[in-house]
Formats: structure tokens, sequence, C-alpha cells
């Protein structure tokens, strides 16, 4: 069951100078927190994910988006530790966000939302567990923009945490990552459904602009390789090619299909919000150019992993945080698994990673 | 590998307590663990193998997937109290830059070696005038990842062109008894299988 709290956001400024009243953050639990109050892990999600990580999601009916990897006796074992996984603040599962109903003008907020960053969220995070009455989390864990989550963590709370696992993220987006983002705002404005972000007003959606900015999204979640094994240039339920525009080859039936389903499942607004968080997060910039200097206070075992396959966050991208993390003398390990899955690796069965997760999550808990 | 390989003992006398350790190649992390328990030693590890980072990640061993070839330059001038390289700088493409590399960002390096100048290998190539293949050293000359083998005096040589002190040096014949290096260099040549070294900036 999602739980919600509401915090006082008297005191909570975001990074634009901005506030948001109420402050409210959707959150799930799995396992249970022990007397001692040591065995909770913090789990980001991601651009499009949420708080369902484990069990079944409520609203797609289908298994959490890490229930692989998080459940009883997994590798992150609900058995032995606590799991906490909120929604991110500007998301749109419950916290507070631009389909949240603005108590000004009771209608949802739209662009009237502040743009939230990474700090953001991860502030609010702090408030979470403030409020379950957690001193220190055993390891807070996110791959992607749930690993920029990590990173901030590790940079501004690093007193909070006992170990971190940031997976296939980076400390800046690139030119390229940017660049892709811009594309999926662009298609979502460019929906005349969208109508400056007011379409709650009209009791539309901007189905189309969201589900091209999902499908070009998608690509770069995986790698070439993964695309051709599995769709090549096969035809989609047809035997020759149809001269039309219709989905002739199964990678266009696919991806449509891939559109379509998350505009179900995800608001528009709050994809323009998410990923213009990713853009805004620069822990290099933030940091005099130097990325060693967001690590100062960080006492913490981190252990970083990134995929021999992901292009979007290359391995390159992970190295950069090691290398930081070695320049404080930071106790970091790092692993690059060998996947041909792309950047959607980290979301997959990959043995390696959860013989990696697994094993240091066991380490530090004993430690 | 185990606790109990000879060279390993020796290495974990020439480490002082409660020091920063990187151990280069560390493998499933055994080396490190052993400092840490009797040495109450700060450990990372760099490893190749990520099967291998993963054994060391579940003994509660930090280590970071890499080669040493490259990732050495990461680390910061002074960032360990002792580098150790064990048995591998044979191996490595430039064991001249290593070298230099393990005593720039380790105040003290422990460097182990194979013993090309063991008499087996001697004799093997002055018998058979083929390359050395003996119990210690057993790939083909095309197999091999020892692509840089040399002797102890080769490596003492080197020590001093590159100014690099020998604070303390062991050698170990072939069933890992020691022998005494003192003025004795030409015959610990001949009957060392391996040696071990301490060596510190000068």
């Amino acid at each position: 069951m999602t739980k919600k709290i509401a915090f006082d956001s008297n005191n909570f400024t975001l990074s634009s100078g901005k506030s948001i009243f109420p402050l409210e953050i959707a959150y799930e639990t799995f396992g249970k927190l022990n007397k001692e109050r040591t065995n909770a892990i913090l789990i980001c999600h991601a651009l499009t994910g949420e708080q369902y990580v484990s069990d079944i999601n409520p609203i797609t009916k289908k298994p959490g988006w890490w229930d692989i990897l998080v459940g009883k006796n997994k590798p992150i074992d609900t058995s032995k530790y606590f799991i906490i996984c909120p929604n991110v603040i500007g998301g749109c599962m419950g916290s507070t966000g631009p389909t949240s109903i603005n108590p000004k003008t009771k209608q949802p907020y739209g662009l009237a939302f502040p743009v939230i960053t990474i700090h953001d969220m991860v502030k609010s995070q702090v408030l979470l567990i403030d409020h379950l009455e957690i001193d220190k989390l055993l390891s807070v864990i996110g791959g992607s923009m749930g690993g920029m989550q990590v990173l901030e963590w590790m940079s501004s709370f690093p007193k909070r945490i006992k170990s971190a696992i940031p997976i296939a993220t980076a400390a800046n987006h690139s030119s390229q990552n940017i660049a892709f983002h811009e594309v999926g705002r662009q298609a979502i404005m460019a929906d005349p459904n969208w109508h400056d972000g007011k379409y709650f007003e009209y009791k539309i959606v901007p189905e189309k602009g969201l589900s091209v900015a999902r499908m070009a999204a998608h690509i770069t979640y995986l790698s070439e390789m993964a695309l051709q094994n599995k769709f090549g240039r096969n035809l989609q339920d047809r035997s020759i090619k149809t001269f039309s525009f219709d989905a002739d080859f199964q990678v266009e039936s696919y991806l449509r299909y891939q559109g379509i389903n998350f505009v179900k499942r995800f608001d528009a607004n709050t994809y323009l919000y998410l990923t213009r968080a990713m853009d805004y997060f620069d822990l290099i910039s933030e940091n005099g150019g130097v990325l060693a200097n967001a690590f100062n206070d960080l006492k913490a075992s981190i252990c970083v992993i990134s995929f021999s396959g992901d292009w979007l966050f290359p391995t390159s991208e992970s190295k950069k945080i090691v290398h930081a993390l070695n320049a404080k003398g930071v106790d970091v390990s790092f692993i690059d698994i060998e996947s041909n899955k792309g950047h959607d690796a980290f979301l997959m069965d990959e043995p390696d990673m959860f013989l990696t997760i697994n094993g240091f999550l066991q380490a530090q808990f004993d430690k | 590998m185990n606790k109990n390989r000879h060279d390993f003992l020796i290495i974990k006398e020439m480490v002082s307590n409660n020091s920063r350790v990187l151990d280069i190649g560390c493998d499933d992390g055994s080396l490190l663990k052993m400092l840490q328990e009797s040495k109450n030693a700060n450990t990372r590890g760099i490893e190749i193998s990520p099967d291998k980072v993963n054994l060391c990640l579940a003994k509660g061993i930090s280590a970071v997937q890499g080669d040493a070839n490259q990732d050495l330059e990461m680390y910061p001038e002074d960032s360990f109290d002792f580098v150790i390289l064990s048995k591998t700088l044979q191996s490595m493409i430039e064991p001249k830059k290593m070298l230099e590399e393990l005593l720039r960002i380790g105040k003290n390096a422990i460097v182990s070696i194979p013993n090309f100048g063991h008499w087996k290998v001697r004799l093997y190539l002055s018998i058979y005038g083929r390359m050395p293949v003996t119990p210690s050293l057993p790939a083909t000359w095309y197999n091999t990842e020892n692509i840089h083998l040399c002797t102890i005096n080769d490596f003492i040589h080197l020590c001093s062109e590159l100014q690099i002190e020998i604070i303390k040096s062991v050698a170990l014949d072939k069933n890992g008894n020691l022998l005494n290096f003192a003025n004795r260099i030409r015959s610990v040549n001949l009957i060392g299988e391996q040696a071990i070294f301490l060596l510190k900036r000068k």
C-alpha cells in the first residue's frame, strides 16, 4: 500500500528559490525496520519509474520495476532489509508534481509547477527518512536518474548513508543526453493537444507527443545490437512490404506499442519536468569543475556499477566518478558488467549485477 | 590462492599496522583480507576480472575493476602507504613506468617477481636452446603473459637506475624457504625462485 506524508514546506525551499504547498511524498516500504534501525535501504527510481519497486504494481498489474532484484530471498532481500521507495517530487505517482492540485487555482499545477532538481528530490527524501526516524541508511541504491539521486546523497547528505550504489549513471548529462531529452520535450510541446501544458482544462492528453517522446527515448535505452538481435528487419504480421507508412517492420510496431503503453501510465508535463531535472544535474560544475570536491565529507562505502553496452551512460562516466572518489580516498569499489543490452540492462536479469549488489550489501550490513 | 602462500606471509611482515594498502591484481582479496585482520590495514584492490571483484565485495574488500596498465593514473600522489604488486610486474606493458607509478601513488611499494636467473631457467636455455619452461614459469613463449621477465639482479639494477631505495629484499627457494640476501646476490640470483622487495623513493 502506498503511504503518503505531507511536510511543512515552509522550511523547504527548492533550488529555484520557490516553495511548494503542500509538499507530499508517496512511498512504499517492503520488509521490516529492525530494532536498531540499521537495515533501511532507500531505492531511488529512474525517469519513468515510481515507488512500485517490488511486488505487483497495482496500476499496471505487472511485477514492480525491480521485482526481479527486490523481494523475499532476492538479491536485495526484504526478509533482511527494510526497503523504502518514494516517488520523486515532481513525479506523477502520488508525490507532489505537475499533476497535483494547485491550492490557489483548484486546478492541476501544469507548467505553474516550479522546476525541480535532483537536489530537491533528495532533500525531500531526507525529510522522509527523518519522518521514519532513520538516522543512517544502510544504503541508497538507484540506476540512471536514480543513480543521480544516489550521487546527490553522497555529495549533500554523506553523514546519513553507510553505503551507496550508483548504477549506470553520471555526474552530469552529456550534450547528447540533453539533446535526446530536448527531442522528447519538443515532441510533447508540438502536440496540439498539449495546450501550453493546460491539457487538463480540455480534458485531453497530448498522447501523440508523449508517445513519440517515449519512442525516441526508448531507442537510447537499448543497444544497437539488442534491437538488431530482437527485430532485425523482420516484418510485423505480414510477408511483404505494404508500400505504405503502416508499421511494416517489427521494430516500428514495438516502438509504437511502447509509446502507447507509456501514455497510459505517465503524464506529459511530468516528463518535461523530470527530464529537465536530469539535464540540470551537474555535480562537476557545482563543485568548481572538480568532481572530487563533491565528496569532501564522504565516509560511506561506495559501489559504482556500469554496463559495457550502455551508450547513454557509458562506462567512462562511471569511471569519472570512481576517479573522483579515489582522489578523496573514499572507500570505493567499481564493476563494469559485460552486457549488450544497453542502458536498460540495469533493469534486467543481470546475474553479475545481482551478485555484486547482494555481496556488497551483505558486507556493509555485517560491518 | 590461499592464506598460506609464503609470499603473503612475507608481505604481511613488510606492511606496518594501520596503513593504507593498495593491492594491484588483488585476485579474490585474500591478501587484503589477511592484512585487514592482522594489520588493521585500510585496503583497496584493483582487479581486472569482474568475477574476482565480486568475490572481493562479498568478503567486504573494496575493489575496483580495472587494468593497472591504465588505471593507476586515477590515484593522486601518496594515496597509499603501501602499494603491492605481486608477481605481475613482468606481465606489465611498461614495467619501468609501472614501478615509477607505484612509488608515485604509494609511499612504499612491495613488488614480487619470479626470478628468471634461477639455475633451472639458465640450464634449460643452455641445454635445450629453447625458451625455458619450468614448474614456476610453466607457460611457453608464445602464450605466456610474462612479456617482461627479469632476474633478481636485473631488478636491483633497475631500482638503482630509477633512484629507488630497496629497504628490504627477501628471496624464496622452490620450497618457500627464505634465502639470506646479504652480500650474496650472485647466489640468491641462482637459487631464488622468486624475490620480494620493499621499495621506497630515495
